[in-house]
């Protein structure tokens, strides 16, 4: 492992053939003494970048492809990835950025609670999952292709939105089960949806006005992120996936006593 | 007349009140929590709806002139040996809801205990036995990886030092833990209740799957913090505060199954500590949707060490299912440092009787299983085992020792220290004992300055015991105990229950 000091706070890890425990190690060493840019190369599948690591103003730029399960329990840093990502981005994440140039796998985005994760390619399956609201935190996962079956799953909370650009004649945007168990948050897909694909637990409808604003607002920031044309994301109308109920499953139990004494 | 469904009426209960005893002080309408007592002002009368009762005798304990008992129903239909009561009763309450049924505690079928089937050894002549008040006995436990050989190193003057990095360990003054009941499915005084005595007691409490409340930060170095499917205030601090961190794969009381808190006890205290938004369904499903496979729990784990930088030990519990032992193992390579084993008598706040009665084996077979199979494969230094789900005394705690456990949770036992009286009803939310419910009314109840007291007792009291059969067995730490079958002996077991086992039938 190479690690190059490039001024005061910014510093330079060469990966390529390091040991994931020891590449994490360099990292939270560099963070500790007192590092704010990373600049990473030659990522070769190390798992667990970010994993647990705090502060706003700490800025991670990932060269070659992470491995599994980065930005775990991350909180606060923004991790920008030039290539693809593999499964498990931003899982439980808390707060930050993750921005992913390429692909990204599955699982993405589990229970997220806050922060952004931006992927300009495709996903794939179960991503996005029990994804959560709390308080102020908003979680914000926006992809820039297609997803695979179960997105949004068990969503509780939190904004995801799927553009499906630069697809194959005839591909779907998403997969099956879209939404399925979703009981909070909100979906937004650019351009229609297949109601089949979607649970049953689930509502289709426009978005209005507010959530048009707030849309173009992300799409924006999402745009100036991946150098892309906002317009030409706007240019398409949008859907919205709604939970039905925020109750799914209340009316399915029953106990003795409720039944006993009448209720 | 108001209709009402005509099986309603075979309810379980009758509060039987004396009426010369009673004083109409109206302290049993004030203490029911499930509207099953009412004052009459015009005719001076207490009168009970004894279709509400739940037979959790709050009332009963409550009555300061002894005017109340909590008795069966006499009135039965014919005893049936195949239908039994309560099969009855739930074909009646499904042919009028067409619901699942929900229940709370643990499996109450009279499944055999092998617990009530196993001896313990004792000394005589040819080996002294010990006196635990008079000489020393160790119960102190260590939990985490051990390793294999350690390497010394001498260092300049002569002096010894470790050259093996040891991997963290939990340092437990008594094998005997609280386990992981969530705020929400319980309220916060009896966790707090947990939190201290587990405290002055020198070993550890869980805070279940609900996330970590702000009022318990004070006790949280000795707090195993949980990470379930649902994830619910789990954050990055949430694991490094904590003394250890443990992935619920399973729970005893419902294998296979998820937790559902539902939202209308979602308060806004609660939903806090969940991190999620107040009112809304706290699901945590039934698998981990990032968990498929052993390297994906490998995954978490790592995750979670990753995170926490290796300084603290990872638990992973699983319900007690036929192929534990092969399942443990898997664990064991996956870098858990603790397996927490869950037998099918564990409790739970809520889940479908179905699944309850009978899904799962018991602990005692789960944990004989595991521990010889690690030892066959030549790991079993590599985790510690944690037994929890149906260990309801001083003598099952040194049974599941001896059968090969490092440690206990228990549960149901500490519920019990604070007044519980089992009836099953904790998923109503209404718990008269102020233990399972977020009610203020009722959650103020529990005390935590003498409820952390009783918990204390508990305890303290199963250890001695412990301390005593040790004594009479001429071991004088527990460490010697560990699987070590040879101080069990069984009693009324089949020959292939006690092969399971391990064990030697009395006598031989």
């Amino acid at each position: 492992m190479k690690t190059v000091k490039l001024e005061e706070t910014a510093v330079e890890i060469d990966a390529s053939s390091v040991y994931y425990r020891d590449l994490n190690d360099e990292i939270n060493m560099a963070v500790n003494e007192g590092a704010k840019h990373l600049i990473i190369r030659n990522v070769n599948g190390q798992r667990y970048i970010g994993a647990g690591l705090q502060g706003d103003d700490i800025r991670i730029d990932i060269h070659g492809v992470p491995g599994n399960d980065m930005a775990v329990f991350m909180d606060g840093p923004t991790i920008e990835v030039f290539d693809n990502a593999q499964d498990g981005v931003g899982n439980t994440m808390n707060a930050g950025n993750v921005y992913v140039h390429g692909h990204a796998g599955d699982v993405c985005g589990y229970g997220m609670r806050g922060g952004r994760l931006y992927v300009l390619g495709d996903v794939g399956y179960r991503v996005g999952i029990h994804m959560k609201a709390y308080k102020e935190k908003t979680p914000i996962l926006i992809v820039g292709g297609t997803a695979g079956h179960f997105l949004g799953e068990y969503m509780a909370g939190g904004i995801i939105v799927l553009l499906g650009m630069e697809r194959r004649p005839g591909q779907p945007v998403a997969g099956d089960y879209l939404g399925t168990g979703m009981h909070g948050g909100t979906i937004f897909v650019r351009g229609e949806v297949d109601s089949r694909r979607v649970g049953k637990e689930v509502g289709i409808e426009k978005p209005d006005d507010a959530e048009y604003k707030m849309l173009k607002k992300e799409l924006s920031e999402f745009a100036g992120v991946f150098h892309l044309n906002y317009d030409d994301i706007v240019s398409v109308p949008f859907v919205k996936l709604y939970p039905k109920t925020h109750r799914p499953y209340g009316p399915l139990y029953n106990a003795r006593w409720y039944w006993q004494r009448g209720g | 007349m108001l209709f009402k469904k005509p099986q309603i009426q075979y309810y379980p209960y009758i509060v039987q009140r004396d009426d010369y005893r009673c004083v109409r002080c109206l302290g049993c309408v004030e203490q029911c929590s499930y509207d099953a007592t009412f004052y009459d002002e015009e005719l001076d009368m207490l009168w009970n709806k004894h279709e509400a009762c739940v037979g959790c005798k709050r009332c009963e304990a409550m009555c300061p002139t002894d005017a109340l008992k909590i008795i069966p129903n006499p009135s039965r239909p014919y005893e049936h040996q195949s239908w039994k009561w309560d099969l009855v009763m739930d074909a009646y309450l499904q042919a009028n809801t067409g619901s699942i049924i929900i229940t709370g505690i643990g499996n109450d079928k009279p499944y055999r205990v092998s617990f009530d089937h196993l001896l313990l050894d004792a000394c005589q002549v040819t080996n002294p036995s010990i006196d635990p008040l008079r000489e020393p006995m160790e119960l102190r436990t260590f939990l985490g990886r051990k390793v294999q050989k350690i390497e010394l190193a001498e260092a300049e003057g002569g002096n010894i030092t470790l050259k093996t990095r040891l991997a963290p360990q939990l340092q437990l003054e008594t094998p005997i833990m609280f386990s992981a009941m969530s705020y929400g499915a319980i309220n916060l005084n009896f966790q707090e209740s947990m939190a201290r005595a587990a405290v002055r007691l020198g070993t550890y409490w869980n805070t279940g799957e609900g996330g970590l409340h702000k009022r318990l930060y004070p006790y949280v170095n000795s707090g195993i913090v949980q990470v379930a499917s649902g994830r619910f205030g789990v954050s990055r601090d949430y694991l490094k505060v904590a003394a250890a961190a443990e992935i619920k794969i399973g729970q005893g009381a419902k294998p296979g199954i998820g937790g559902h808190l539902p939202g209308e006890k979602v308060n806004p205290d609660i939903a806090e500590t969940r991190m999620i938004p107040p009112g809304s369904d706290a699901i945590s499903p039934a698998p981990h949707h990032d968990i498929y496979s052993i390297e994906d729990l490998r995954q978490l784990i790592y995750a979670i060490k990753e995170t926490t930088r290796y300084e603290k030990p990872v638990f992973v519990k699983i319900a007690a299912v036929h192929n534990v032992a092969a399942i443990a193992s898997g664990i064991a390579r996956a870098g858990a440092d603790v397996i927490v084993i869950d037998g099918f008598r564990g409790g739970t706040g809520a889940a479908p009787k179905s699944v309850r009665d009978h899904i799962g084996i018991p602990v005692e077979v789960a944990i004989a299983a595991v521990d010889r199979r690690l030892r066959a494969e030549g790991i079993r230094n590599e985790v510690s085992i944690v037994a929890t789900g149906g260990i309801r005394s001083s003598a099952d705690v040194i049974k599941i020792i001896a059968l090969g456990a490092d440690a206990i949770y228990i549960a149901t036992a500490a519920m019990l220290a604070v007044g519980c009286t089992l009836c099953q009803t904790c998923n109503t939310g209404r718990c008269a004992w102020g233990i399972t419910t977020n009610d203020p009314r009722l959650a103020r109840r529990q005390n935590p300055d003498i409820a952390s007291e009783q918990l204390y007792n508990l305890v303290r009291g199963w250890s001695h015991e412990m301390k005593e059969m040790l004594g009479a067995m001429g071991i004088n730490s527990i460490e010697s105990l560990k699987g070590n079958r040879l101080r069990l002996r069984s009693i009324g077991l089949t020959e292939k229950e006690s092969e399971i086992l391990g064990v030697l039938p009395a006598g031989e």
